[in-house]
């Protein structure tokens, strides 16, 4: 199975090739890509410098358009796309159907992934995007089992990637709609989940809360884990209790399932984190690549030492193995 | 790794300007082994953002766009658009991108206040950098140069050794 690797800038790209990365993702400095973080993301430049580096060691470089189009400023979208394919993308992962469409008809020989913001998660949805558009792989939501991939796989047309390791999206993604309510910005729109306009964090007495908009989304006491300010991820006043409503603050983990991943038909395995440092995109690649050449029972002392880099300090497999609270 | 009280007390006695003057020479230098360093803070190169080791009796104050930086003594009130603080250590690994900021802040080690957006843009400015102080500022140490290397190469591997403690528990289910 191939390891695809996350990269906001040039430096975590060089360290995603060094360790080992069989595919860098990688979006550019604006709209089009679902990481628009002040500060991350490709210009043209550097973008033309990361493929040819990936090129000379033989990985290969995904570029994410994976945002809506906004009606009326298509034009970024199309012109992104023309440039990642000048630029010499091995693929492009896309979500929004009209610019599928738009890709498909102007450049018929490019490489389309779905993007799992495209929220493409049963055999109709994927075969249809496979015939309208060559699609060649689906990456498919976090809400699925692994059972439920094994399903799939056996009914459709083109490769499945799935998430293995880092954040955890637990909606129908491209469909959620948690941070527009709060912020206005969605990242299905904007690329942001928690936009740091809205983000703030205060310390009161030994609590560190965390706030997104006007809504405290945690207060951690002192030495408890930290989470990141997502809506989702957010402990709030439920009645007459106070709880994690959605999910905790944790990281997606299936290592341990790699077996079971690859007997579903899974092609490719995906690492979430373009907006990491570099160190981390170091250390979990490296570590990832050398579970991956390992026997299986040697693999879970290996992934150990990444929990410590995990949002909450906790790691879960989610929802390919759910268990129900 | 903190800095122990023995080495950061003789801090209180050192005349600030000094400090200061040192500090300088230091951002002057890795400013122009990497001209393009905050090219990624867009608007937010005239923030003011400070960074407070929680480990020494000194603020830094650092406004890029103007390159300058400025040391006050703590305990003082910070007047700056975002704060960042941790151990010495850490900060200093940042700046490299040794380590990674999410991960220091999910084990509390980092704490950030204020203007998210412009400490985001800082943090990824500073990760596409490739700062290395070792390389980067045993140069101002002239003949001794050598020498410097190898201390702030050898501070910084026992830094980071430190850094790597052991993973915790086992995972955590729903
Ligand atoms: S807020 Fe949570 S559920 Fe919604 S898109 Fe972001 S990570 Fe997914």
């Amino acid at each position: 199975m191939e390891l695809i690797c996350p990269a906001g800038t040039p430096a975590a790209f060089h360290e995603a090739v060094d360790a080992g990365a069989d595919a860098v993702y990688c979006g550019f400095r604006d709209e089009t890509n679902a990481r628009n973080f002040p500060g991350l993301n490709f210009s043209r430049e550097e973008l033309r410098e990361a493929i040819a580096y990936a090129k000379r060691k033989g990985t290969q470089t995904f570029v994410a358009l994976n945002t809506f189009m906004r009606a009326g400023a298509e034009e970024i979208w199309y012109k992104g796309a023309a440039d990642a394919v000048a630029l010499g993308a091995d693929a492009l992962i896309l979500a929004d159907f009209g610019l599928m469409a738009h890709v498909a008809e102007k450049y018929p020989e490019q490489r389309l992934h779905v993007s799992v913001q495209a929220s493409a998660s049963n055999p109709d949805a994927i075969n249809f995007l496979v015939d309208a558009f060559n699609a060649q792989r689906v990456v498919l939501p976090r809400t699925l089992t692994i059972a439920d991939i094994a399903r799939i796989g056996k009914n459709i047309r083109c490769e499945m990637e799935v998430f293995v390791f880092g954040g955890l999206c637990v909606m129908a993604e491209g469909r959620c709609s948690l941070s527009s309510y709060a912020t206005g910005k969605s990242p299905n729109m904007n690329g942001v989940c928690s936009p740091a306009s809205h983000v703030r964090y205060r310390k009161d007495g030994g609590e560190l809360v965390s706030e997104l908009g006007e809504f405290t989304i945690n207060r951690f006491p002192a030495g408890e884990a930290a989470g990141y300010p997502t809506l989702c991820k957010g402990r709030f006043d439920i009645a007459d209790s106070n709880g994690y409503a959605f999910e905790d603050p944790v990281s997606l983990d299936v290592m341990g399932e790699l077996e079971a991943l690859k007997a579903a038909g899974v092609k490719a395995l995906k690492i979430e984190g373009r907006q990491r440092g570099k160190a981390y995109v170091a250390e979990v690649v490296s570590t990832m690549k050398a579970a991956l050449n390992s026997p299986p029972d040697r693999r879970a002392p290996l992934l150990a030492r990444l929990r410590t880099m995990s949002e909450g300090q906790k790691t879960t497999s989610g929802a390919y193995e759910k268990r129900w609270r | 790794m903190l800095i122990p009280p023995i080495l950061s007390a003789p801090l209180h006695m050192i005349p600030i300007p000094l400090i200061e003057r040192i500090c300088r020479l230091m951002f002057g230098r890795i400013a122009k082994a990497h001209p393009g360093l905050f090219e990624r803070l867009d608007e937010h190169r005239q923030k003011r953002f400070a960074f407070l080791p929680t480990d020494l009796p000194l603020a830094f104050v650092v406004v890029p766009g103007r390159e300058e930086i400025s040391v006050l003594r703590q305990p003082v009130e910070i007047e700056a658009d975002a704060i960042t603080e941790a151990p010495l250590f850490l900060l200093l690994a940042l700046m490299e991108g040794r380590c990674d900021a999410d991960a220091l802040f999910f084990s509390r080690d980092l704490s950030v206040t204020g203007d998210m957006e412009a400490m985001l843009a800082m943090r990824n400015a500073l990760d596409a950098s490739n700062i290395d102080l070792q390389k980067d500022l045993a140069k101002l140490a002239g003949p001794l140069a050598p020498i410097a290397r190898r201390v702030i190469g050898e501070i910084r591997d026992r830094a980071l050794k430190d850094q790597n403690r052991p993973a915790g528990e086992a995972a955590a289910w729903n």
